[in-house]
């Protein structure tokens, strides 16, 4: 039998405790943190730990035809790390090094199993940052942040993963090892692999090795905080702070259910009577950032904003200490966490959470919705339970019409968290018949035996009509 | 028996885990492993399974529902989910289908009973010069494996118990109130200093102790295990011997001994007549010393004496997450003239004892042990304060593995040491 053939070879190459095969342990890789999804049991875990181990599991994926499911910390929101087809997930989590901090070249080099939480603390005492932080940076990889191309809060200003990877040392489908890219700022050398790599969701190639630019920490920052009495002037706001030259670092946006949500679980104090609040914050050099902060003040203020100032540390991390508990507030409420990233044009901010109310209120659901309005990037998030199925049916019916609404507006399926198995059924709408037809093209000439993450992003072969 | 130790129960805490694996970020089983099925969110997913019929017992599933208990996850779940209600309802699942591995079966039989525990630890002194080589340490390590590791330096057994060298009752004439001790296995058998210390704050506070001699261990052993039965009867016993007592309150010196008064009683004999209120009753009245020190007779800090050492402190899973004492040890250290306390940068990380399975799975606790003893090293301390005995054990081994050359104190030894 090919599986038991597949585990003889893997353990005489990886070791026996680096080929796993207990069902015991593979039921806790038959999901990841995407909710409402089919589970799915692989047939083995394996955890190398170098490349060239790495290249020895696609060569024998090949040999027996097993795909490979490639996987860091299986935090993505849209399935994938599902094994969705049976076969081998492998775990960067033992290639976890952070190979060098070089600060004359303002790089790190680092495997993929680094947290990005971790590779924040090695570089601080540098006074550098490497910027994507998402919300999962504590417990999310490099490798998978850098497959899904991960967003966070400060995109608004410093952009996302994309803008911060270099250079990628890449295991192909068939077992070959490629390198592309490096530590200079400037590289034109033909097609830019890099970015094909970086956001492919684990479908071209396994990602082993990264190089990423880092930044000087801002030397100080504000943190400012607003109340609306409706959605449209905290949307003016938004696009207004913008257009007076102000890049904040972050601007978040709550909404009214997300904020009583909050309120009810945390007391803090929040004014659960306005219908939005905005946490802005800018940062740089001190003249700067007095003046910026001063701006923000002013534009909020003219539109009808009440805005307070962080008067120190305390002050800001409460404040943040409210950001960050939005989602899990809203989780604590229903058993069944939905959490979409649509995305639009930030001119369409006020718009879109509109929408998202409207929705919610034909399909009689809960729908809080956060997230970073600075970049059009919000959260809608449906409060269910999947043990409900009738509910379920309307929650599906609410998520097509959000996608419709974001697309309809000029915006994407989604901001940061990727398509996976989630989406792969939008992406149509989005790109059309050709457009997906050109990914196909593209996933065939590095992945012909459809062997990585498949059932991921691109349709598989007999998938199409 | 109490029902609710059964996957049933916990259905909605399972329902509620959203799989977001925030829980990775905290739990030391699992960054040593990096498998999902040491952390919060692979063990749920394991006992959902059991609960949706899809994965029966095995030996191997009962492993791995087997952790630190530290309650890293419970403090990092967004959803505030009662993590440790579903792992002891599986626990206690397993432990029904097929038995704990054998290890635990010999604990839980010498555990059970109180006379055999104490033949067994006095047979242990009596045998010691077989069984177990001096380290240079002071401690000692066992000649044969004795299901232990050969490295693992076990402390010597006291010659003489705590309780055997000291009378049941302590009187203070004139006293303002009087308590119970609780003292726990360890603080009897292998720590009595602790137990000394224990009660000479309490008669320098003007507080009477009433030691019973018949108290026999908390159970929390086999309750954290899913020994629920055994447990049961081990509570109820308590119940009988410290619930008659004319006591304003029970005192104990671990935090474990004393989550299994103030929470794990209850518990287990929720809706057991005769007993579910007298368990309320003596959880009302449970509380560790640091807690009855700073807040219920106050130490007189005039008697207090200057200690000349840089010392830090290692705040135990149990006490802290368990039983929310976090800021009373702090303080007792604050208030005592002439200590030097430098913080660790990670208090509350579990030190990798838990127990048992420092037994079972020494390696993975020898690991999360180091991450203990260098953020011990960074601080420079002297000495380490710590609330609880197994942590000190711990600690202890690891000092005496790394020839690291520093002392462990109970917050109890400390301050009677400042009084003295
Ligand atoms: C609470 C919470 C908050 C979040 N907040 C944000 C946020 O603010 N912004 C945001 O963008 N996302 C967010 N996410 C989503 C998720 O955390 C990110 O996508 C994260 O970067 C995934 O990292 P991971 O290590 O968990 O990857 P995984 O989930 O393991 O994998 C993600 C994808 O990458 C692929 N992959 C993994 N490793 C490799 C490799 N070495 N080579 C090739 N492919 C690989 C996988 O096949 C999969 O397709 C959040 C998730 C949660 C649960
Ligand atoms: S943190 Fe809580 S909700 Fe999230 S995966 Fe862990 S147990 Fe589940
Ligand atoms: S109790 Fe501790 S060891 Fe066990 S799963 Fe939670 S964090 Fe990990």
């Amino acid at each position: 039998m090919s599986v038991q053939e597949a585990i003889y070879t893997l353990r005489s190459v990886l070791g026996k405790e680096n080929v796993i095969t207990a069902k015991e342990d593979l039921i806790c890789y038959s999901f990841d943190a995407t909710a409402d999804l089919p589970e799915h049991l692989p047939d083995l875990l394996v955890t190398p730990m170098t490349v060239e181990q790495v290249a020895e599991v696609i060569k024998a994926a090949n040999r027996y035809k097993m795909p490979v499911y490639p996987r860091g910390s299986g935090t993505n929101l849209s399935g994938g790390t599902v094994p969705v087809r049976g076969g081998i997930v492998l775990s960067s989590l033992k290639m976890n090094k952070i190979l060098e901090i070089d600060p004359d070249n303002l790089t790190a080099t680092v495997q993929p199993g680094v947290i990005i939480q971790t590779l924040n603390n090695t570089i601080a005492p540098h006074g550098l940052i490497y910027p994507p932080d998402p919300g999962s940076m504590a417990t999310a990889t490099m490798g998978g942040s850098v497959a899904e191309c991960s967003g966070g809060l400060r995109g608004l200003k410093y952009g996302v993963t994309r803008d911060y990877v270099m250079g990628l040392e890449v295991v192909l489908a068939n077992g070959d090892i490629a390198r592309f890219g490096g530590k200079t700022v400037k590289n034109v050398t033909a097609y830019d692999m890099v970015r094909l790599f970086t956001g492919s969701e684990g479908t071209l190639g396994i990602i082993t090795e990264i190089i990423v630019r880092l930044i000087p920490a801002p030397e100080t920052r504000e943190t400012m905080f607003a109340t609306f009495a409706d959605l449209t002037t905290a949307g003016r706001s938004i696009t207004e702070i913008i257009r007076s030259k102000v890049i904040p670092a972050t601007m978040e946006i709550m909404d009214r259910v997300t904020m009583e949500t909050v309120e009810n679980h945390a007391q803090i104090g929040l004014p659960t009577e306005s219908e939005a609040i905005l946490l802005v914050e800018v940062d740089g050099i001190p003249e700067v950032v007095r003046r910026e902060a001063a701006t923000v003040r002013e534009v909020i203020t003219r539109n009808g904003g009440v805005v307070k100032t962080a008067a120190g540390d305390h002050e800001r991390d409460q404040l943040w200490a409210a950001r960050r508990a939005a989602l899990p507030a809203l989780a604590r409420k229903r058993p069944t966490t939905i959490l979409e990233d649509a995305t639009v044009p930030r001119s369409k901010i006020t718009e879109m959470l509109l929408a998202i109310q409207n929705i919610g209120r034909r399909y009689n659901l809960t729908i809080g919705t956060f997230g970073h309005a600075g970049d059009g990037n919000l959260h809608p998030t449906i409060l269910t339970d999947s043990r409900d199925q009738e509910e379920m049916e309307r929650v599906h019916r609410a998520v097509d019409e959000i996608f419709k609404a974001a697309l309809s507006m000029g915006g994407t399926l989604t901001g940061e968290h990727g398509i996976g198995m989630a989406k792969a059924r939008y992406l149509p709408w989005e790109y059309g018949e050709k457009g997906v037809q050109v990914l196909q093209k593209i996933k065939e000439a590095l992945d012909p035996e459809y062997l990585l993450n498949p059932g991921k992003m691109v349709p598989c072969r007999e998938e199409r009509k | 028996m109490n029902h609710d130790f059964d996957l049933s129960a916990v259905e909605e805490e399972i329902a509620n885990c959203m799989r977001c694996g925030n829980c990775q970020a905290t739990c030391p089983y699992y960054q040593e492993t990096g498998f999902e099925s040491s952390v919060a969110r692979g063990k749920i997913a394991l006992a959902k399974s059991v609960l949706q019929g899809k994965i029966k017992y095995t030996p191997t599933l009962a492993e791995r529902f087997e952790c630190l208990t530290c309650y890293a996850c419970n403090a990092t779940c967004p959803c505030g989910i009662q993590i440790d209600k579903i792992f002891l309802a599986a626990r206690a699942v397993m432990v029904r289908n097929g038995g704990s591995p054998a290890f635990k079966k010999l604990m839980a039989a010498a555990l059970k009973n109180q006379g055999l525990l104490d033949l067994g630890l006095k047979t242990a002194t009596l045998a010691k010069g077989l069984l177990f080589q001096p380290h240079p340490s002071g401690g000692l390590s066992p000649r044969f494996p004795l299901g232990l590791d050969l490295r693992r330096v076990v402390p010597s057994l006291s010659p003489k118990t705590f309780r055997d060298g000291m009378r049941e009752s302590v009187t203070v004439p004139g006293a303002k109130s009087k308590v119970a001790f609780f003292t726990g296995c360890l603080v009897n058998y292998v720590y009595p200093s602790t137990g000394r210390a224990v009660v000479e704050i309490l008669t320098k506070s003007g507080v009477s102790v009433l030691i019973p001699w018949k108290q026999h261990c908390c159970a929390a052993p086999l309750a954290l295990n899913g020994v629920m039965d055994v447990a049961e009867q081990m509570a109820r016993s308590q119940i009988d011997l410290f619930s008659g007592l004319d006591v304003d309150a029970v005192v104990v010196a671990c935090g474990t001994c004393g989550e299994s008064f103030k929470k794990k009683y209850v518990e287990l004999l929720d809706g057991a007549p005769g007993y579910a209120g007298k368990a309320r009753e003596l959880a009302a009245k449970t509380c560790d010393i640091a807690d009855f020190a700073w807040n219920v007779a106050p130490f007189n800090r005039q008697l207090l004496k200057e200690l000349a050492m840089r010392v830090t402190y290692h705040e135990p899973c149990h006490l802290g997450r368990g039983l929310g004492v976090t800021k009373e040890p702090l303080e007792i250290i604050r208030t005592i003239p002439g200590l030097d306390f430098v913080p660790l940068r990670e208090p509350e990380r579990c030190c990798g004892n838990a127990g048992s399975f420092s037994f079972t799975h020494y390696d993975i606790s020898y690991n999360i042990l180091k991450h203990k003893l260098a953020d011990i090293s960074g601080t420079g301390a002297d000495a380490v304060v710590t609330g609880c005995s197994a942590c000190r054990m711990q600690l202890e081994d690891g000092f005496a593995q790394e020839g690291l050359g520093k002392r462990v104190f109970h917050t109890a030894e400390l301050l009677a040491m400042s009084l003295k």
